[in-house]
């Protein structure tokens, strides 16, 4: 089937160029899970287990293709069907049901699945199907290697990304900086480390004071905490999960600690880490954002805010507004919702790729001056990042949006 | 007592009994053709059942017919699927020998963890296993040990494809061709453990297993038994380990966690335990009720599923093999 | 010298915690003979009781004492309904109705009250000992003692609590001088719940309130349990206290160690002591009658 419609795609195409270039692309062409009217896309969420918090994601894209399919009536005159399925964070898990989204539900793609060991497990997979696997939802380097992998796409800003990042911060602005780490100990933590050293470069040795890990499992991070303040470091990088962070922020505090304080975007929430953890406590601590914070008060009056709010009082009632997760599915959503509108009727697998690889979108939630933007060698929707600062209230912008390039 | 793990199958059904050949012909045959009827998805699930069967009645032998707890048999599916990952893909072994090499790590690991856990009994062993299936997914992480095993990122491994004459003759597919290996496996690997029951060892792991102190003093060398049993259930986990790791295609941390170990054991229990062949139905449990309980509620799946368990254990206390033991003796006194 | 005290304070700290959820574990071992794998998600349930009550506009020491009886109660219908008709099963099977029983506080949490980590108040005053160890920490120190001193009391000098130990420790028999175990099982696990309640709303301040928030501090109160013996309560605190400390002080000297390896060396610490003392460091000697 597949194969006799590539023919077609084909034939047309040669007959098309002895007419009107316009209308060669007329014909519609369509991969599995692809009719008149509808549209099948495949997900996995961990929806259960320790790593079910996430699980917000996945629903509040359910919700925003609710609302498109009801008020727009779907993407080209498309309803989408978005099967998301729970792997509860688990690789085996994830390579069972992505297999029975790809092989029994017949979806065109899988998009914005969760966790790296788990998208790890399905990459070779996805690649040998020639399925698209976009916009994962995982900040691994990996995700972005179109001559290897040309059918996996990242979304987010690459936990290295803004480690080099915030590498370039500290050289920039930190006087005879020394720094210490605290960081998640798996593939996440370890990538923010090795963002920073990248910059940092031959001095990463004299300038990293001190680095100490975590498991999910430890019931607090104290002692890594006090280790980290003992050796002297001026500036604090805390590349932890929201419970964490809100800890550390705390005992940050509670040690007296006088150096600069550098969050990275995974808990750079007001709602879940710095209101828990003391307003006051976060004062003054430093991070990158690439998309507004639906917690901060100051952000309420603006119209995307209200447009998203609007959205999450119809469409995700149950959604928890102070979550970044649910924005997060929410723009996730929209860019894959841009990426069908640009395939119009040719919704190959192939043309979703190329359209995921030709995208120069601006959403209303986002930073200003911060795009998605990727191209044929560009997997990297997002780069730039936005430097805040924590005023104990609101972020106040430190200078301008920087980027890696 | 608390350290003794009670067993309630009839013990004439396993022990001393003849293989019913009528129900095991049937088994195979059907077995054997159905991965020509279903699609390639379902094809894999079925394997991942008969690999978690495997993993189970390794356990079982353990528990079921040794009477020791293990709440960490994780580790050894872990360690099993380690061992094939690394021949694969640092020493680029074919895939095929790597099978039985994870079963032998881990029945030298078993070994040597059933030394220390000869001090150990019910509670407190099933706490020192527990313990070592936590660690192990730490370990396997840890900083030392990255540029083996990968980290965090874990490790990819590719099937070499099927052999020719098999697809030009029956056009094999790769998921037909696998389900196929691992069938024929687990057929030997249960025939084994039935021929390891009924010989002289397995009445010397039972007789530890109801009376202790009663088999020391007939010149059991229960020490020597409990470590080697140690060793055969770790084998068994660790064949399945290696399976499930070249059937998935990839081994990760994150993969063996001690969530892992509580299926197994809820496999054991829900199958049987003490019943062979009720590892099969562990499996299938284990396999597809998760997925059951996920199609009723997305958020509440966890929640379905412990309702569920808890049903279960009502309906059959003993395990599906206990209750089909029950309904036989049941249906035998009616006529 | 320092960091050493720092990290000898934050190891009691830590210590305490474990200890807290170790009596939990060792109340409901003297009632049932076995552990409750889903103490750790009933002290979580509890402790959202309690926050949502208080996030209901109750004062705390409301809310806190509410939050203790209706634990209790919830412990024993646990008992008298699921486990009543499971007396006759195997115990292989208790320990997959515990499974199920984690499966469906942790589940029905996230549902009710999502995942997010919600601020849980102390109702001791905030700050430090000169920035060495919390004040909540201290007071959550002196309310383990307590606890110890509550439950040594009541297996000591009470009726009830002395029937209670002879029904688990033989059922049989203990029927026969006319103790009602059945209901001596279900108090056991009333107490048990309520002691959870008290450790998991001493424990929400520190770590945030989750769904997992149990989730690594059982396995420390299992082994809490195990390494200072689990018949014996005292042992048990002991036990807390001692993996609390070691595991700091060997993550911040021993290199090879770090933090990388903390839960580790805890669960290696169980294994080594129940080598040379099976029993624990304070557990009575068990002797098997043939």
């Amino acid at each position: 089937m597949y194969n006799g419609r590539k023919l077609t795609f084909g034939l047309a195409a040669i007959a098309a160029m002895g007419m009107v270039a316009s209308t060669a692309f007329a014909d519609k062409m369509y991969g599995p899970g692809v009719t008149d009217d509808s549209i099948k896309l495949g997900n996995t969420m961990p929806y259960s287990g320790p790593a079910a918090a996430y699980g917000q994601i996945g629903k509040s894209t359910a919700a925003y293709f609710d609302k498109i399919n009801k008020e727009n009536g779907g993407v080209n005159g498309r309803k989408i069907e978005f099967i998301s399925l729970d792997d509860g964070y688990s690789p085996p898990k994830t390579k069972e049901q992505v297999r029975k989204l790809v092989e029994q539900d017949k979806v065109l793609l899988i998009f914005e699945s969760l966790g790296t060991p788990t998208n790890s497990a399905i990459h070779n997979y996805m690649n040998q199907k020639k399925v698209p696997q976009l916009f994962v939802a995982t900040g691994a380097t990996k995700w972005g290697d179109p001559e290897n992998f040309p059918w996996t796409m990242g979304w987010q800003p690459s936990y290295q990304t803004e480690g080099q990042l915030f590498g370039a911060y500290i050289l920039e602005n930190v006087k005879d900086p020394k720094v210490a780490i605290l960081y998640q100990n798996d593939d996440y933590g370890k990538d923010y480390v090795h963002g920073l050293r990248g910059v940092l470069g031959d001095k990463a040795d004299s300038i990293i004071v001190a680095e100490e890990s975590y498991e999910v499992t430890d019931p607090t991070i104290n002692s890594q905490m006090i280790k980290l303040k003992d050796s002297g470091a001026n500036v604090f990088f805390n590349v932890s999960t929201p419970k964490f962070a809100a800890q550390a922020v705390k005992k940050f505090r509670e040690l007296n600690w006088d150096a600069v304080f550098l969050n990275n975007s995974v808990s750079n929430s007001v709602g879940a880490v710095y209101k828990p953890a003391g307003l006051d406590n976060s004062k003054g601590i430093i991070s990158l954002m690439y998309y507004m914070d639906i917690t901060d008060p100051a952000n309420f009056e603006t119209e995307a805010y209200k447009k998203w709010s609007k959205f999450m009082d119809e469409y995700y009632p149950d959604g928890d507004k102070s979550s970044a997760f649910t924005a997060y599915g929410y723009l996730v959503g929209q860019t894959m919702e841009q990426v069908l509108k640009q395939a119009g009727d040719n919704l190959t697998r192939e043309n979703i790729m190329k359209e995921a690889a030709n995208l120069d979108l601006e959403l209303d939630m986002m930073l200003p001056g911060i795009k998605i933007q990727t191209g044929p060698n560009d997997f990297f929707p997002i780069e730039a990042m936005m430097p805040v600062e924590f005023t104990g209230e609101k972020f106040a912008p430190l200078g301008k949006v920087v980027s890696v390039n | 007592m608390a350290t003794d793990v009670e067993t309630r199958v009839d013990s004439r059904l396993t022990v001393g009994a003849k293989i019913p050949f009528k129900w095991v012909t049937l088994f195979i045959i059907i077995g054997a053709v159905l991965p020509f009827f279903l699609e390639g998805y379902s094809t894999f699930q079925g394997t991942l059942i008969m690999i978690y069967a495997i993993a189970i009645l390794g356990l079982n032998l353990l528990t079921g017919f040794n009477g020791q707890f293990s709440l960490g048999h994780s580790a050894f599916y872990a360690i099993g699927a380690y061992t094939a990952a690394i021949l694969v893909y640092h020493l680029d072994w074919p895939v095929y020998v790597t099978i039985p090499f994870g079963g032998i790590v881990c029945f030298v690991a078993g070994f040597l963890f059933g030394l220390p856990a000869l001090r150990l009994e019910g509670l407190y062993l099933a706490l020192a296993t527990f313990a070592l299936g936590v660690s192990v997914p730490q370990i396997l992480k840890s900083s030392h040990l990255e540029g083996l095993t990968g980290g965090v990122q874990g490790l990819d491994i590719f099937r070499p494809e099927v052999p020719a004459f098999l697809v030009e003759n029956f056009g094999l597919t790769m998921d037909q061709w696998w389900y196929l290996i691992v069938f024929v496996i687990m057929l030997f690997m249960f025939w084994i453990a039935w021929n390891l029951i009924n010989s002289r060892t397995g009445r010397a792991m039972m007789a530890i297993r109801d009376n202790p102190i009663a088999a020391r003093s007939m010149g059991i060398n229960a020490s020597l038994y409990k470590s080697l049993t140690f060793g055969v259930s770790a084998f068994y986990t660790g064949i399945a380990g290696a399976l499930a790791a070249i059937v998935i295609e990839f081994v990760a941390p994150d993969s063996f966690t001690f969530q892992l170990s509580i299926l197994l054991f809820i496999g054991m229990v829900v199958g049987g335990t003490g019943s062979i062949w009720g590892a099969i139905f562990g499996g299938f449990f284990i396999l597809t009720v998760p997925n059951f309980a996920e199609e009723i509620s997305t958020g509440l799946s966890y929640a379905i599923f412990g309702v569920i368990l808890i049903l279960v254990i009502y309906v059959m206390p003993s395990g599906f093999a206990g209750l089909v033991n029950l309904l036989k003796m049941r249906v035998k006194k009616m006529f | 010298m320092d960091l050493f005290l720092q990290q000898m304070l934050t190891g009691i700290a830590n210590g305490a915690i474990y200890a807290c959820l170790a009596l939990a574990v060792v109340m409901i071992y003297q009632a049932i003979d076995h552990f409750n794998f889903a103490q750790g998600e009933m002290a979580m349930f509890s402790t959202y009781i309690c926050w949502a009550m208080i996030a209901g506009g109750l004062p705390y020491w409301v809310a806190f004492f509410a939050t203790i009886i209706i634990s209790f109660i919830g412990g024993l219908a646990i008992e008298r309904i699921i486990f009543k008709p499971l007396h006759n099963a195997p115990v292989l099977s208790h320990i997959v109705v515990f499974i199920g029983l984690v499966a469906i506080f942790n589940s029905t949490a996230g549902a009710i009250w999502d995942h997010n980590i919600k601020t849980f108040p102390s109702p001791f005053p905030e700050g430090s000992f000169g920035g060495l160890i919390g004040l909540h920490e201290v007071g959550m120190f002196f309310v383990t003692l307590f606890l110890l001193l509550a439950i040594f009391c009541f297996f000591r000098f009470t009726r009830v609590g002395m029937a209670m130990q002879a029904a688990a420790a033989n059922p049989a028999s203990a029927g026969l001088v006319g103790i009602r175990v059945g209901w001596m099982l279900a108090l056991g696990w009333g107490l048990a719940a309520a002691i959870g309640a008290v450790a998991g709303m001493m424990i929400a301040p520190i770590v945030f309130l989750e769904p997992n928030m149990m989730l690594g501090i059982l396995l420390y109160g299992f082994a809490a349990a195990i390494v200072g013996g689990i018949s014996s309560p005292g042992g048990a605190v002991a036990g807390g206290f001692l993996v609390g400390i070691i595991e700091n002080l060997a993550g911040t000297y021993i290199p090879a160690i770090g933090s990388e390896l903390k839960l580790t060396v805890a669960l290696v610490l169980i294994v080594t002591v129940l080598l040379f003392k099976p029993n624990g460091l304070f557990g009575k000697t068990i002797v098997t009658r043939v």
